[in-house]
């Protein structure tokens, strides 16, 4: 198995590269077209703003070869928070940008009125169904670390994997085919995020 | 539901973890790298760093100290972050975005910053602007003068111009992302939490406030989340005095059905 971190300098990469390590995965943080496609697995990790995030992956990744190796040939793939935000068609977070419309839907800011943003903290995550390959063995109550203002609006309904409450309800999980994507942070959420890895890692 | 947080502070002074009582006086606890294995092993929800030396460079080679490894920050950040898979915060004499990118780039998650913000508060803007909101955390050291809150700077120690409501409106206005409240009356003494501070500003802010100084008992951590709005409770001392510190806190606060995160050893 070989685990392929992108960068694209936003920051916590790092961290996912740690936990990875931490439960004896051996990953590479490259974004060099070889790799890519060496690779059995590609994660897009992520913090910050939409369009910041998107102008520095079309600036530092090979767009072209990630939807050769993803959507063409079917690699698993996972986006972690902004990594997830992206893979929309359009975002909405200081001005309107396209996204890599990988999978169809938009990013807009939450729809709180009682509560405060950022939503940063721990919180549950609701699988959609039963059998679900990312969150096998992940009970309903356990909780993952989240922080961010934008959420994913999924065009179609389908591709909703699983869903948090925080005020609105909104998609904290998405899936298309062989592409994953979690608003929340496996990374920095302890043992549940360990087994969230590992089950992506096993697809 | 989103839970309320509980995070554990580590003070560190010239690379060792230490106590506090009102920002005078520091007992040695020994070596910070240790102590956060204990804090990550036992499931809290994020941890904050405060470095509160009053130089940036820390020497490796004190004799005195009953340990011979002594961290920089970036290091520290470094090494726990291999091991410690929950939010990291580092805050403590960062006066440059430059510092903010190399302990972001360590492996923080989050900075706090304090003194600089006060000299000039747009920095907390241009923090903002280039690591995103969530990554800024300011923090406030208050004190009680007659009837008034005002903000202290340089490590609780100088009293400012500021009224706490004021400045905290203005930290909002420029961006950040969360109010690490410290009350300086308060810290170490076991006393509880100021209540009257943290209703007064929780119940303004727009932002999330992070509770910290004065808790000498678990119940001080229920009394912060049952009376005020406070998003997190935060200690130091306290944590370093019980073996499995967090998961009994998290017990006692589950115990009284407040909105935290079960109670689980990892």
């Amino acid at each position: 198995m070989k685990i392929c971190i992108l960068d694209y300098g936003s920051g916590n990469v790092a961290s996912v590269f740690n936990m990875l390590k931490f439960i004896e995965f051996d990953p590479e943080i490259s974004n060099d077209k070889k790799k890519i496609r060496d690779a059995s697995h590609v994660i897009l990790p992520g913090v910050g703003s939409y369009n910041s995030g998107m102008e520095k992956i079309k600036r530092k990744l090979p767009i072209d070869c990630l939807e050769n190796e993803i959507l063409k040939k079917g690699k698993p793939f996972l986006g972690i928070c902004l990594g997830m935000q992206v893979l929309s068609t359009v975002g909405y977070e200081f001005g309107k940008y396209q996204g890599l419309n990988w999978v169809e839907g938009e990013v807009k800011e939450l729809d709180v009125k009682k509560s405060i943003l950022p939503h940063v903290g721990w919180n549950e995550v609701n699988a959609e169904s039963k059998n679900n390959i990312l969150f096998n063995n992940i009970d309903n109550d356990e909780n993952f670390y989240f922080v961010h203002s934008y959420h994913f609006k999924s065009f179609n309904k389908k591709n909703i994997l699983a869903t948090s409450i925080y005020e609105e309800t909104f998609a904290s999980a998405i899936r298309k085919d062989n592409v994953f994507g979690v608003q929340f942070h496996p990374e920095k959420s302890q043992k549940s995020g360990m087994k969230l890895l590992r089950n992506f890692l096993k697809i | 539901m989103k839970k309320k947080r509980i995070i554990p502070v580590l003070l560190l002074k010239d690379g060792s973890l230490v106590q506090s009582k009102q920002f005078k006086r520091h007992q040695n606890l020994g070596n910070p790298f240790t102590a956060v294995k204990r804090l990550s092993n036992w499931a809290s929800d994020e941890l904050i760093y405060l470095d509160i030396s009053r130089k940036q460079s820390y020497s490796k080679k004190r004799t005195d100290l009953n340990f011979s490894n002594v961290f920089s920050p970036t290091e520290l950040i470094k090494e726990v972050s291999k091991v410690c898979f929950m939010p990291i915060t580092f805050g403590g004499g960062i006066r440059k975005l430059s510092e903010i990118e190399l302990l972001v780039k360590s492996g923080a998650d989050k900075v706090s910053i304090n003194t600089i913000a006060l000299e000039d508060s747009n920095f907390i803007k241009e923090a903002a602007k280039e690591f995103g909101s969530q990554c800024i955390i300011v923090s406030v050291d208050v004190k009680l003068f007659k009837n008034s809150y005002f903000v202290m700077s340089n490590y609780g120690k100088v009293k400012t111009n500021y009224k706490i409501e004021e400045w905290c409106k203005i930290i909002q206005d420029q961006g950040a992302g969360e109010i690490l409240l410290n009350s300086v009356d308060n810290d170490g003494m076991k006393t509880g939490y100021d209540i009257k501070l943290l209703k007064n500003i929780s119940k303004n802010s727009k932002i999330p406030v992070i509770a910290l100084g004065g808790v000498g008992e678990w119940k001080d951590f229920s009394e912060a989340l049952e009376k005020t709005s406070v998003d997190a409770v935060a200690a130091a001392n306290i944590f370093h005095y019980y073996d499995q510190s967090v998961f009994l806190a998290r017990k006692f606060l589950s115990d009284k059905k407040l909105n935290v995160r079960k109670p689980e050893l990892f």
